[in-house]
């Protein structure tokens, strides 16, 4: 049920970083590697805009 | 007053950046107050009732930087808005590699990665979340305010994967040695938790490396995981998890009350355990100690020295053993004070540290006032006031509401208490500690100068303030916990190992105080 979360505690963690800088940044200081998403706002914060988007794809 | 602002356009940066520069801007000459929020609605109202309003704050967007400075005149505010590039420069310099856009261009980047760590505002968290999710990832996921429906269904779709979702909400995780969120540099070992506090454990983990075992796993779950509508989807998953992981031999859970149907599903889980299991579900009644595997236990430090007696074979000692040491301390200090101090003042960065010390107060029969009361206790009407005995957590949304939590920054908690030092009524403040990754770098540096003056005022009246205090930390972590403590017991703080310890001893004083 849980194969892919027994994996991870089995391994080294392999990060994706959205959002607060530090949290990827203390796990850089752990040695871990972190690829940090330079996260902004989709459509602008419209939330309607997205709503349709997200629709569309 | 002067008031001044600047919009940047199309200018995202993350919350506790932003915070940073607020609080760098704050400290400028003739600077009374500052706000650096993103142009959302909310964000929007929340401005317009500090007092700044004006076409270019109505006008920007979310994805709009909105840089807001009240001053004593116009050369002291327009000082600050004309150096906006030097204050969004970060502090430290950041890991630069290549610019990625979304996290399924870092999935081709790295498709080994793993793990998503997520902390977005609540309105957008939800949908990386999915995307997270749906590449494969495992989710660590930080931020508040996430749609109830929406965590139902991220963790009904993270269990159809076999992948977990540790939040929303989620302070605290450990995997495999690797701390995310809060997590304090602790000893791997043989004892596995799960809990959906941060603060919990955080203070779990902390105490067990001090009575000298190690964690090997620490799964946060989300402050709702055990409520009766998420019905623990995470916390079954972590169950499952740490009954399989080799390296974990004793299974802890530290929580406030579960939801009634779900704690009845998880007692059965717990029973069916093949590995011993330690509970602690904080607040609620006394649960008739059991048969092993599973041992019920009050207190965040009972549930450490159960684990690690446990898994050593010896029971290490309780920090607040010794009972006749701690009689002859209130004693002491109780001669010291004038007759009309009688209160005691509770003021924690930590929420569970503010629950578990209500419900130490209440197994003493001692009632308290809180703006987050326990059962039985009373509701603050202004959580800013308090009265009589009053355990007050500063973490609450009231008091973070567009500004920095307590854990980052102490600004609140040290004006709290200067205002608690001026009460001659107040014969004892209670205070929580936080140490740890991301975790402010002096949170003891930062209040110290208002524990002295309360001491100090106190003494001018005719009595003596005591103040106690608890850190959560370990010798690991970057704020160096022996300066910390140092700072405190040199300004006369007892100073006490555990939180539980520092709340007994907060009861019992409050018991001789009639």
């Amino acid at each position: 049920m849980t194969v892919l979360f027994k994996k991870l505690l089995e391994s080294q963690p392999v990060a994706i970083n959205i959002g607060v800088r530090g949290f990827g940044e203390s796990l850089v200081t752990q040695g871990i590697e972190v690829l940090f998403v330079e996260w902004a706002p989709p459509a602008g914060g419209d939330h309607e805009l997205l709503g349709l988007l997200d629709q569309l794809l | 007053m002067v008031s001044g602002a600047i919009v940047k356009k199309n200018e995202y940066r993350d919350s506790v950046f932003l915070m940073r520069v607020a609080k760098r801007m704050g400290e400028q000459t003739g600077i009374k107050q500052t706000a650096v929020l993103m142009g959302t609605d909310k964000n929007k109202q929340l401005l317009s009732e500090l007092g700044f309003t004006g076409q270019e704050i109505s006008g920007a967007t979310a994805s709009d930087l909105i840089l807001a400075v009240q001053g004593s005149d116009e050369e002291a505010v327009q000082g600050v808005l004309g150096r906006v590039d030097e204050w969004l420069r970060p502090e430290i310099p950041e890991t630069r590699g290549l610019v990625i856009r979304s996290l399924e261009e870092a999935v081709r980047q790295n498709p080994q990665a793993n793990l998503a760590v997520i902390s977005l505002p609540g309105e957008y968290a939800g949908r990386e979340s999915q995307k997270a999710l749906e590449n494969g990832l495992n989710v660590f996921l930080f931020s508040n305010n996430v749609p109830l429906e929406t965590e139902i269904s991220l963790k009904r779709f993270a269990g159809e994967r076999g992948l977990i979702v540790m939040g929303p909400d989620c302070g605290t995780s450990i995997i495999n040695g690797i701390g995310l969120g809060f997590a304090n540099v602790v000893h791997q070992g043989p004892i596995g938790i799960i809990g959906p506090s941060g603060t919990g454990i955080q203070e779990f983990t902390t105490l067990v490396h001090r009575y000298g075992s190690g964690i090997s796993q620490a799964i946060g779950t989300g402050s709702q995981d055990l409520s009766d509508a998420v019905a623990g989807a995470s916390t079954f998953a972590a169950f499952e998890a740490l009954e399989a992981d080799s390296r974990t031999q004793v299974i802890a859970i530290v929580s406030k009350p579960p939801g009634e149907q779900t704690l009845i599903k998880l007692i059965e889980r717990m029973k069916r355990c093949r590995k011993p299991v330690v509970a602690c579900f904080l607040g609620t009644l006394k649960v008739t100690l059991e048969n092993p595997p599973v041992l019920y236990v009050r207190t965040l430090e009972e549930a450490a020295v159960s684990a690690v007696g446990i898994a050593t074979g010896s029971k290490p000692e309780h920090g607040y053993a010794d009972s006749e040491k701690i009689e002859g301390l209130i004693e002491g200090e109780l001669k010291k004070m004038s007759r009309d101090q009688r209160y005691i003042r509770g003021i924690f960065a930590g929420g569970t540290f503010c629950y578990q010390a209500q419900q130490i107060f209440s197994d003493g029969g001692v009632g308290v006032w809180s703006n987050a009361p326990l059962k039985g206790n009373k509701l603050l009407q202004d959580p800013r006031v308090s009265q009589e005995h009053s355990l007050v957590d500063l973490g609450a949304e009231f008091f973070t509401e567009g500004k920095p939590h307590p854990m980052i920054d102490s600004s609140q908690r040290r004006d709290r208490i200067m205002t608690e030092g001026r009460d001659p009524q107040v014969a004892v403040i209670l205070l929580d500690f936080i140490l740890g990754f991301n975790a402010s770098p002096d949170p003891v540096g930062e209040v110290i100068d208002a524990v002295r003056t309360g001491k100090n005022e106190a003494a001018k009246r005719g009595g003596y303030l005591s103040v106690v205090a608890s850190i959560c930390g370990t010798e690991g972590d970057h704020q160096d916990i022996r300066r910390q403590t140092d700072m405190l017991t040199e300004a006369g703080v007892n100073v006490f190992p555990s939180s539980a310890g520092a709340a007994l001893f907060c009861r019992k004083f409050a018991q001789n105080l009639k």
